[in-house]
C-alpha cells in the first residue's frame, strides 16, 4: 500500500513537444483515481511515467514517499492493465496470470495457490487452461486484470481499460473494477477519455488538456463546480448550454431573456453555462426562456428537448477543444446564426413536440459564469 | 438553396457487366500448365538422363527415355559424393543454427529493446547485404589466414555466420516489428528483464521467423560454392558443391554421373522446404491482442 505524489512534472520530447507540464497530483493510500481528458491530453504520459515505461523530464516523483525517478520499472512494484490487455498469446490464462510469480520464483505451491484465489475473484475458474484467443473480450480484460492483481502490488495503474469493449459489457466491468479495488484497497491511477467512466468510477477525478491540470476533485465536485469553461463543457453528458451573455444593472441578458445576476457578479460580459438537468418545463411564473423546440430526444427517463437560444454560442469552442479537434459550430435547426443550441431536461409524459412553443424555467442558483477571455470560472 | 435544385443530378455510372465467360478456367489452367511444363523439361531431362547408363548418354537421346533403367549413375554419385554430402551437413546444421539465434538476438535489441542508435546500426547491417562475395572473397581468406582461424569447415561455416548477420537480423526486425510494444511493456511490469523477455515471450512466438530465416540461410549455405572453393584448401573437407563441379571430366563428360550427383546435391534443400514449409504459422499472435 502506498501513496502517490506527483511534483511538477514535465515529460518534454527530443522533438521539443511537452506532452505533460507541470503536473502536481497527490493520490492517497488506497484512492482510485481517475485521470480523465479528451485523446493527446497527456493523461497516457502520465501514467507511463508513473509505471516507470517513460523517463520523467523534470519533477519528483515519490511512491510510498520514497522518489523514484531513478527506480526501474521493476523495482516500483507496479501493476498495470494495458488498453488492448496485451496477454502472452503463447500462454494459458493460468500462466499468464503466474507469469510475474514464475520471475519472482515463488514456490510452486503458492504460485498455484495465488492463481486459484485469483482466478475465483474473477470468475476464471473454468477459463485456467485457455489461450488468449480463446477468450471473448470480457474474459482477456478479466485475465489481463488478473496478471496485475496476483502480484499484490502498491499500485495499480489501468490505461483505459475498458474502452475496447462493447457498452454493455463495459458498464458491467466498471462495477466490477471499482468493487475489486476497494476490496483489494490498492492505490490506483485510471485512465480514460470517457467522462461518465470518471465521474462514475473514481474517488476523485483529475482532468487534465494539453498536459495542463485542470482541475482535480471529487465526482461530484468537479460536476458542479467546473474549474474552467473546458472543465464545464467536458464533464457531462449530455455537456452544459454555454452561451454569450452581458450583465447590466444586476441581470443577465441572454438573448431577449433577462435572468437575475447573482449580486457578486461584476463582469459586464460573461459566458452562462446551464446544464440540461437545470433546465425544466416552467410551471409557475421564474425566470423562464421562451423557446421554440427544435426536436426531441427520448433517453427512457427523460425528455432531452432541444431549442435554439438567441444569443452567441460558446459551447462549441468548448467542444473542440474538449474532443481535440475542430467541431462544426452548434447551430441549432432553427434559428440560425448568432443562436446557440440548448438542451433541457424534461418530464417522459410532458409530450412536448417538434416545433411547439415551450416555457423553460431556469434556475438562477445553478447558472455557471465564465470569463470570456480567460475561460476561467467566475465565483463570489 | 434554387442553385442547389438547378444543377443536374449526379448519376453514378452503372457498372458495365462482364459476363463471365465459362471456357476462362480451362484457358487459365491451360496456360498454367504450358508454364508449368516450360519449367519442367530441365528436370524431365535431369531425372530420366540420371536412370540412363554412360553410353545412352549423347545429346541426341536426351528427350527419350532410357531403355535401360539403371541406377549405376546413382550409386556411383553416391559413393563420389557422400563424404562431401557429410561436409556439407557438418557445415550447413550449425552454421543455420547459430545465425537463426543471432538473427533473433539482433533483431530483437533492434526493434523492441532498442538501445541508441540501433537504427543506425541496423542501417549499417544493410549494407553488408549489398557487398558482393566476389569482393571480400581475398581478403576475407587472407584474414581468416592471418588470425589463424581452425581450417576447414568451422573456418567456412564462421564466414557464412558471419555473412548471415545482415538477412537474418532483417527478418527477425521486420517479423519483431509486428509484435506490438504492449507485449513487451507487459513483460517489465511484470518484472521481466531483456533476456528474460526475449526467452519467455519473444522467443515463443517467433517461430514463423525461424522458419524463413533458417530455410534462407541453409540453402544458401548449402547452395555455396565460392566460398567454399576460397576458404577451403583441402578436398577431403570440400562441400558437396565443389565435389559436384568436380564430377565433371577432363575429357569426356559423363552426363548421368551429373545428372544424378546434381540431384543428389539438391535433395536437402528440397526437403528442408517440404518439411519447414508446413511449420510457416499464421495467426499465431491472434488473441494477444483485441481483434
Amino acid at each position: 500500500m502506498a501513496d502517490i505524489v506527483l511534483d511538477d512534472i514535465y515529460k518534454r520530447y527530443p522533438n521539443g513537444f511537452e506532452a505533460v507540464k507541470g503536473l502536481s497530483l497527490e493520490i492517497a493510500d488506497g484512492e482510485l483515481l481517475v485521470l480523465v481528458g479528451p485523446s493527446g491530453c497527456g493523461k497516457t504520459t502520465a501514467l507511463r511515467m508513473v509505471a516507470g515505461l517513460e523517463d520523467i523530464t523534470s519533477g519528483d516523483l515519490f511512491i510510498g514517499g520514497h522518489r523514484v525517478n531513478d527506480v526501474l520499472e521493476r523495482d516500483r512494484d507496479i501493476a498495470m492493465v494495458f488498453q488492448n490487455y496485451a496477454l502472452y498469446p503463447h500462454m494459458t490464462v493460468a500462466q499468464n496470470i503466474a507469469f510475474s510469480l514464475k520471475l519472482a520464483k515463488a514456490p510452486k505451491h503458492e504460485i498455484r495457490a495465488r492463481v486459484r484465489e485469483t482466478a475465483e475473484l474473477l470468475g476464471l475458474e473454468n477459463l485456467l487452461d485457455r489461450r488468449p484467443k480463446q477468450l471473448s473480450g470480457g474474459q482477456r480484460q478479466r485475465v489481463a486484470m488478473g496478471r496485475a492483481i496476483i502480484r499484490k502490488p502498491r499500485v495499480f495503474l489501468m490505461d483505459e481499460p475498458l474502452s475496447n469493449l462493447d457498452a454493455q459489457l463495459r458498464v458491467q466491468m466498471r462495477g466490477e473494477i471499482e468493487a475489486l479495488q476497494k476490496r483489494l484497497g490498492v492505490t490506483t491511477v485510471y485512465v480514460t477519455h470517457d467522462q461518465v467512466e470518471a465521474l462514475t468510477m473514481g474517488d476523485r477525478i483529475a482532468v487534465l488538456r494539453d498536459g495542463v491540470l485542470q482541475q482535480v476533485g471529487t465526482p461530484a465536485d468537479v460536476y458542479d463546480n467546473p474549474a474552467n469553461l473546458f472543465v464545464a463543457g467536458f464533464i457531462g453528458s449530455p455537456p452544459m448550454n454555454l452561451a454569450h451573455a452581458t450583465v447590466e444593472n444586476g441581470s443577465v441578458r441572454l438573448g431577449e431573456t433577462t435572468l437575475p445576476a447573482p449580486p457578486w457578479l461584476k463582469a459586464e460580459r460573461v459566458i452562462v453555462g446551464v446544464r440540461p438537468e437545470d433546465l425544466h418545463q416552467a410551471r409557475n411564473g421564474g425566470p423562464a426562456l421562451q423557446a421554440q423546440v427544435d426536436r426531441v430526444e427520448s433517453v427512457g427517463a427523460s425528455l432531452l428537448v432541444h431549442f435554439p437560444v438567441d444569443a452567441r454560442d460558446a459551447k462549441s469552442r468548448a467542444l473542440a477543444a474538449a474532443t481535440g479537434g475542430p467541431v462544426l459550430e452548434a447551430v441549432p435547426l432553427t434559428g440560425g446564426e448568432g443562436t446557440s443550441a440548448f438542451t433541457a431536461t424534461f418530464e417522459p409524459r410532458s409530450m412536448i413536440r417538434a416545433g411547439e412553443r415551450v416555457s423553460v424555467g431556469v434556475d438562477p442558483e445553478r447558472l455557471h459564469f465564465f470569463d470570456p477571455d480567460t475561460e476561467q470560472t467566475l465565483r463570489p | 438553396m434554387s442553385s442547389l435544385s438547378q444543377t443536374p443530378p449526379i448519376v453514378a455510372p452503372v457498372p458495365r457487366l462482364r459476363r463471365r465467360a465459362r471456357s476462362a478456367p480451362l484457358a487459365r489452367y491451360a496456360l498454367l500448365l504450358l508454364f508449368a511444363v516450360i519449367v519442367l523439361i530441365p528436370v524431365y531431362v535431369l531425372v530420366v538422363t540420371s536412370f540412363k547408363g554412360v553410353l545412352e548418354t549423347d545429346a541426341s537421346h536426351a528427350w527419350s527415355l532410357p531403355h535401360l533403367w539403371t541406377t549405376e549413375a546413382w550409386s556411383q554419385a553416391w559413393t563420389q559424393l557422400s563424404p562431401n554430402l557429410g561436409n556439407s551437413f557438418k557445415l550447413v546444421i550449425p552454421a543455420t543454427v547459430i545465425s537463426v539465434v543471432l538473427g533473433a538476438l539482433n533483431g530483437f535489441v533492434l526493434s523492441k529493446w532498442k538501445f541508441p542508435g540501433a537504427d543506425i546500426v541496423f542501417t549499417l547491417f544493410l549494407f553488408g547485404m549489398f557487398i558482393p562475395y566476389q569482393a571480400v572473397m581475398i581478403p576475407l581468406t587472407t584474414l581468416l589466414e592471418d588470425v589463424h582461424f581452425p581450417a576447414g569447415i568451422p573456418r567456412l561455416a564462421f564466414a557464412h555466420i558471419v555473412y548471415g548477420i545482415p538477412i537474418t537480423a532483417l527478418i527477425f526486425r521486420n517479423y519483431y516489428a509486428t509484435i506490438p510494444n504492449d507485449l513487451m511493456e507487459a513483460a517489465r511490469m511484470d518484472r521481466a528483464g531483456m533476456l528474460r523477455t526475449f526467452w519467455s515471450v519473444v522467443l515463443p512466438i517467433s517461430m514463423p521467423a525461424f522458419v524463413v530465416a533458417a530455410i534462407w540461410q541453409f540453402t544458401s549455405i548449402w547452395n555455396d560454392f565460392l566460398f567454399a572453393v576460397f576458404i577451403i584448401t583441402d578436398p577431403a573437407k570440400w562441400p558437396v558443391t565443389v565435389a559436384l563441379n568436380n564430377t565433371t571430366g577432363s575429357l569426356v563428360t559423363p552426363y548421368n554421373l551429373q545428372m544424378s550427383a546434381a540431384l543428389l546435391a539438391s535433395l536437402p534443400t528440397l526437403i528442408v522446404y517440404v518439411l519447414l514449409g508446413r511449420y510457416f504459422m499464421r495467426g499465431l499472435m491472434a488473441g494477444a491482442l483485441k481483434g
